[in-house]
């Protein structure tokens, strides 16, 4: 079985602050970490590996020092890293980036399942997963929270829903995105961290991965970031007074005011 | 990188359950899983059989990072480790092969059986029989406050082969979880390392096959004075990472506790008992890695200076978690906070593999024997 595993180095959310004069995110100093749902994203493929055969390799897009992210992956059970890294590629939102991924992972040649943490804690959006199945036409489950079976190019999983699970079965080749209750991470081990020590990523750029220019990076992307700011709060009060009636009117006119 | 992989088993496994196991006198078994996942119960296993092919240096950093932890999951550790040494000092390439690659794995727990009822200190006390009838070993007789008892799944035991032979009539033995007519007493009630297990070991006409004896006949007492020889340091270690645990809980507390508009660190009634602790702590620390460094330097004679650092590193520890809960002062002697367990933990470092007492006995031993040499 061949699994792959999509990893992304994030910055350490307890760190992250923004910059009060530039509003970005202010990175100096700031420890780049695997973004934690990925961490139960490769924890999952290893374990199904271990239950399985098979291989693991991680992959990432980033700026060549996401080889480390590489290496925790190795640490922690993966087999191999894979570095998809390329100036052409900065500034892409999730619509470039599932794009440069899919084109990356075709050029990985055949696969079982890519697995991918539910979102990443810098963007949050949880779109590159879904985003990527849509590009390499195959299936996908968002928030799984378990894998119940994966026998004859297929497998058996549980989807976290609001108010339960569903229970659903998917052809492979396939993708999942998880959610953290699938399982608890293990710890890098000894071996696996000399593995990571030695391990030569594979580094793929634009031209490796055949992408079309125009479709990458800022330029091939559909969203671009204006501006980023920190939500004002102000600690202002004021009561409403009247019958219910008015006091809804008065909401309402205070409401359309701050729209 | 043992470090790394130590620390973070620490931080992310040990520390967020250790209230809880100790409360409930919970064995640590999904801990110890997660230890054996990141390889560290091979540590000083070689790697013929599956091992880090590490030495004692090795053993004494992960025991450190683990006590800063939790003593009682690093014991139930340790333990194993003392379970494996008598077959790795004495055993046949066979019993290597049959037992080291499990224990190395982590997929077996290892422990070790040498106190008796009336045998601790005094082991030829020991009144644990093994007869050879035919092909098998028959044994009799109970050991006492045996460290992952249940838990564990291989044995090293010492019982007496020939009583009238004094030293040489004692032999060791690996005794199977399930071996016929051997089975195990209630879980002990502890002062302190309460997430460890405690049983008796019962042996009822336990019978075993012939090659279950660890090396020759008569070499039992030989096999446990050199396997403590090399456990020790590691008990050494224990004392250091729980040292410097209440050392760090200490500080930590004295710069954010406010008395008379001041934190408390500024007193310097205060900082001299933090001093005093760190200076304790670091010397622990110094002697017990040059003794691991002395050890795998292949040294001979290791027994005063294994017993040295024994004694220094746990009496420090004693003495730094009775200090620490005295900064923490009420809060310290409340179960919130951790220094409280510190300080139970810290007691039995000072009993367990060999009392501190008996230390000094094998150290005033080797002085004697290494000044008559000298002239």
């Amino acid at each position: 079985m061949k699994i792959i595993v999509c990893v992304k180095q994030v910055p350490d959310a307890k760190d992250v602050r923004l910059d009060p004069k530039t509003n970005t995110l202010s990175r100096e100093g700031v420890e780049s970490i695997m973004n934690p749902f990925d961490r139960h994203a490769l924890e999952a493929a290893v374990v199904l590996k271990e239950q399985y055969c098979g291989t693991v390799t991680a992959i990432t897009m980033g700026p060549p020092q996401a080889e480390e992210t590489l290496r925790d992956a190795v640490a922690c059970g993966a087999d191999h890293g894979v570095l998809v890294s390329d100036r052409a590629f900065a500034g892409a939102d999730t619509w470039a980036t599932s794009y440069t991924l899919a084109k990356a992972i075709e050029k990985l040649g055949e696969f079982d399942l890519i697995i991918c943490g539910k979102q990443a804690i810098d963007g949050d959006t949880a779109q590159v997963g879904p985003g990527l199945a849509q590009r390499l036409d195959i299936p996908y489950v968002a928030y799984a929270r378990k894998i119940t079976e994966c026998v004859d190019g297929t497998i058996r999983l549980e989807r976290l829903m609001d108010d339960g699970y569903d229970e659903i079965e998917m052809e492979m080749p396939a993708l999942m995105t998880v959610v953290k209750e699938i399982n608890e991470p293990r710890v890098p081990s000894l071996k696996g961290k000399m593995k990571a020590k030695k391990m030569q990523a594979t580094v793929l750029s634009a031209a490796d991965i055949g992408a079309a220019p125009e479709l990458l990076g800022l330029q091939g992307s559909n969203t671009q970031v204006v501006k980023v700011f920190s939500p004002h709060f102000s600690a202002d009060k004021c009561m409403l007074a009247g019958t219910t009636d008015e006091m809804v009117d008065q909401l309402l006119a205070k409401l359309d005011k701050l729209l | 990188m043992i470090v790394d992989v130590a620390r973070q088993i620490t931080a992310e496994k040990i520390i967020p359950q250790r209230a809880e196991l100790d409360e409930k006198e919970e064995f640590p078994t999904e801990i110890l899983r997660d230890i054996a996942k990141a390889d560290l119960f091979g540590l000083y296993i070689p790697e013929e059989y599956g091992g880090f092919g590490g030495g004692s240096f090795e053993m004494v950093l992960a025991l450190e990072e683990f006590s800063k932890g939790c003593v009682g999951i690093a014991t139930s550790f340790a333990a194993s480790a003392l379970g494996a040494y008598p077959i790795l000092v004495s055993g046949s390439d066979e019993m290597k092969d049959k037992y080291m690659p499990e224990i190395a794995s982590g997929a077996k727990l290892a422990a070790f059986g040498l106190t008796e009822a009336n045998a601790g200190s005094d082991a030829s006390g020991i009144q644990t029989t093994a007869v050879l009838d035919g092909e098998e070993w028959v044994i009799n007789g109970t050991k006492q406050w045996i460290t992952n008892a249940g838990d564990a799944k291989i044995y090293s035991i010492i019982a007496i082969t020939d009583r009238d032979k004094g030293p040489r009539g004692a032999s060791m033995f690996v005794i199977e979880d399930g071996d016929p007519g051997f089975s195990y007493g209630v879980k002990e009630k502890k002062l302190g390392i309460r997430a460890s297990s405690t049983r008796e070991l019962i042996f009822k006409d336990c019978r075993i096959p012939k090659d279950r004896l660890i090396g020759r006949r008569g070499t039992g007492f030989f096999t446990v004075m050199k396997t403590l020889d090399l456990s020790r340091p590691g008990i050494a270690s224990l004392g250091v990472g729980l040292g410097q645990a209440a050392l760090d809980e200490a500080v930590l507390y004295a710069k954010q506790r406010v008395q008379f508009g001041k934190p408390v660190i500024s007193f310097q009634a205060v900082q001299h008992i933090l001093a005093d602790m760190a200076i304790q702590v670091e010397a622990a620390r110094a002697l017990v890695y040059g003794t691991a460094r002395h050890i795998d330097s292949g040294a001979k004679e290791i027994s005063k200076e294994s017993s040295m650092c024994k004694v220094m590193a746990t009496d420090m520890a004693m003495k730094v978690t009775t200090d620490s809960v005295q900064v923490l002062a009420g809060h310290g002697y409340m179960r919130e906070y951790p220094v409280e367990k510190m300080m139970r933990d810290a007691k039995i470092l000072q009993i367990y593999e060999g009392t501190n007492q008996i230390q000094r006995n094998v150290i005033g031993q080797a002085l004697n024997k290494e000044y008559s040499r000298s002239k």
